[in-house]
């Protein structure tokens, strides 16, 4: 950015910028390597998303949407409908638990406390293990050894532990950057630690949270590693929490790996991008709000 | 009631604050208690360097899937990396503030794309294209890589991108005012100080690229053989979980969960060294 500004002052014109190439060749040939990989990376963007809309968009029908799953229309409707259960679900459980985590870290611990340290190692550790590692734990913990079986349960409860670490994280950010001068200036009109917190701290911190939250979201929609053996693939909506119940991203998976319905596939897969640029705009509405603040 | 108030709720925080530890203990107990007698029971040796793989007749032999693992993971970091890196310089020294708006959001989009449809694109624009060139049948270990390799992109981009950033902006200038050119200042003077950021980003999306399931399984092939060639099918630890999980039962349901063993002990490692690497960037 400043590169720029000082261009502004002492203007080099295109030709002595060429000419000042031809006595310093390395540089050319940085600049040209540099270009290339953005056009390859644009390229590749452009290519995925245009390629998956153009195919996908003609396959989107009114039918798909329809209530009912059956064999002659896989309508993802169902899908969707297990998607947002299963996100509400997850983060019904997450969100507690990770925004008061990081509420212990950041408001209660003290400085050198080696539970800190241990639940850093610990969340960092968690957002780097694979879904289908997390796939496999939560296929032997909830389905087999608390017995929920294939069900919108274990799936909800592996998902939780999966996006718990974003949580965490994000919320302890955006708490870290509320200034010391609100909870003093709570504290200075006799408020306690607890009501600092809920008052004055969380509403000051709540666009880091949301954004932590729409971030889990994002992953939570497009998992299918870790959901196919805890939700399972059954394509109806489920009666209860107890039953089986893919998501969008499974429902896709599942007609790819059926091989008839290809057509209906590349449809999922531009609702789940929808889905996607709809959740990363909102992501970075909200993250537009936070940097105003303060 | 103020007085219960306080102490509860600090204890609530810090019970919650306990759940990531208790997770990460109970998947290490859950992995390793049910993985762990199954190796024992093959034979160390003969499950992770064993070059068979046939459940039907008890031979379970993982040795085709770490290669297949190391192969398409060092794939994808020959496709991604430089490319990665190099766009990352781009976004953050040569992009003009127009593009840039765009740019972002389009990589910040590319990682939120759900593997699955990554799976698809891979299936059906890379692998054809791929069956031209080479005359295979386009699932393999190169296919793979190049999807893997697309897949990491944006997580080593924001990375590199956000090291590129932190370093203080007198290395440029100090490196411009000797008279180095722009590109000059930026590749011997920029990059260099932000080494070990961009480190950290080539170890995360090796992470991601060793944990990738579902678009690899589209893409790879997953016959369980050693690959004797870049063209040839391959199968990966994470695919071998997915695509044999569903029937697996008894012993053969236990392999595959010493498989992912095997996996978690892998990410493991590689977090280790994120984590080291990390610490030593912030001092």
């Amino acid at each position: 950015m400043k590169y720029q500004k000082s261009q502004s002052i002492n203007k080099i014109t295109f030709t002595q910028k060429m000419k000042s190439y031809k006595s310093d060749p390395l540089s050319f040939i940085l600049l040209i390597l540099v270009c290339i990989s953005a056009c390859v990376t644009i390229f590749i963007i452009a290519v995925i998303i245009g390629y998956i809309i153009v195919k996908g968009l003609p396959e989107i029908s009114p039918e798909l949407f329809e209530w009912e799953y059956n064999s002659d229309n896989v309508s993802m409707m169902p899908a969707i409908i297990n998607t947002v259960n299963m996100t509400l679900l997850s983060l019904a459980m997450a969100v507690p638990a990770g925004v008061f985590s990081a509420i212990y870290l950041v408001e209660y611990a003290k400085k050198g406390n080696k539970l800190v340290s241990i639940i850093r190692i610990t969340t960092e550790t968690l957002a780097g293990i694979p879904s289908i590692v997390y796939g496999l734990f939560g296929y032997l913990m909830f389905v087999i050894a608390c017995k929920l079986g294939n069900s919108m349960l274990s799936g909800a409860l592996t998902m939780s532990i999966m996006v718990l670490p974003t949580i965490i994280r994000t919320t302890e950010e955006s708490l870290m950057s509320v200034p010391d001068s609100f909870r003093e200036g709570s504290f200075g009109l006799g408020a306690g630690r607890l009501r600092t917190v809920f008052r004055i701290v969380i509403p000051a911190a709540v666009p880091g949270i949301l954004s932590g939250i729409i971030l889990s979201t994002g992953r939570i929609v497009g998992e299918t590693a870790a959901l196919i053996y805890t939700s399972g693939t059954i394509a109806g909506i489920p009666e209860n929490l107890m039953d089986s119940g893919r998501t969008l991203s499974v429902h896709m998976y599942a007609l790819l790996s059926e091989g008839l319905y290809t057509e209906q596939a590349y449809a999922t897969a531009v609702v789940l991008l929808v889905m996607v640029a709809g959740i990363n705009t909102l992501s970075n509405i909200i993250a537009k709000k936070i940097s105003v603040r303060y | 009631m103020k007085n219960i108030k306080e102490p509860l709720m600090k204890f609530v925080f810090l019970l919650s604050a306990c759940v990531s530890i208790v997770a990460v203990i109970m998947i290490c107990i859950f992995l390793f208690v049910n993985g762990i007698p199954a190796i024992s029971k093959i034979g160390v040796p003969e499950f992770l360097l064993g070059e068979k793989w046939k459940p039907m007749q008890n031979i379970y032999g993982i040795f085709p899937m770490i290669l297949g693992s190391i192969y398409v993971t060092a794939g994808a970091v020959i496709a991604g990396v430089p490319t990665g890196i190099l766009c990352a310089v781009f976004m953050s020294e040569f992009c003009p503030a127009k593009l840039y708006r765009i740019l972002k959001p389009a990589i910040n989009l590319m990682a939120g794309i759900p593997s699955i449809v990554y799976g698809l694109f891979g299936l059906t624009v890379i692998v054809p294209i791929v069956r031209n060139l080479s005359g295979s049948n386009g699932k393999g270990i190169f296919t793979a890589s190049v999807l893997l390799g697309i897949m990491i992109l944006p997580t080593i981009i924001s990375v590199s991108e956000s090291a590129i950033r932190a370093v203080p902006r007198g290395y440029y200038e100090g490196a411009l005012a000797l008279g180095a050119a722009h590109e000059r200042s930026v590749f011997f003077a920029m990059l260099p100080a932000a080494r070990s950021g961009i480190t950290a980003g080539v170890v995360l999306g090796i992470g991601r690229a060793i944990g990738e399931t579902m678009a690899v399984i589209m893409v790879a092939g997953n016959q369980p053989v050693i690959p004797n060639g870049i063209f040839r099918g391959v199968r990966t630890l994470t695919s071998n979980i997915v695509i044999e999980m569903g029937y697996a039962a008894d012993m053969h349901r236990d392999a595959l969960i010493a498989t992912g063993v095997v996996l978690f002990v892998f990410i493991l490692i590689i977090n280790f060294m994120f984590s080291l690497i990390r610490k030593r960037s912030e001092n």
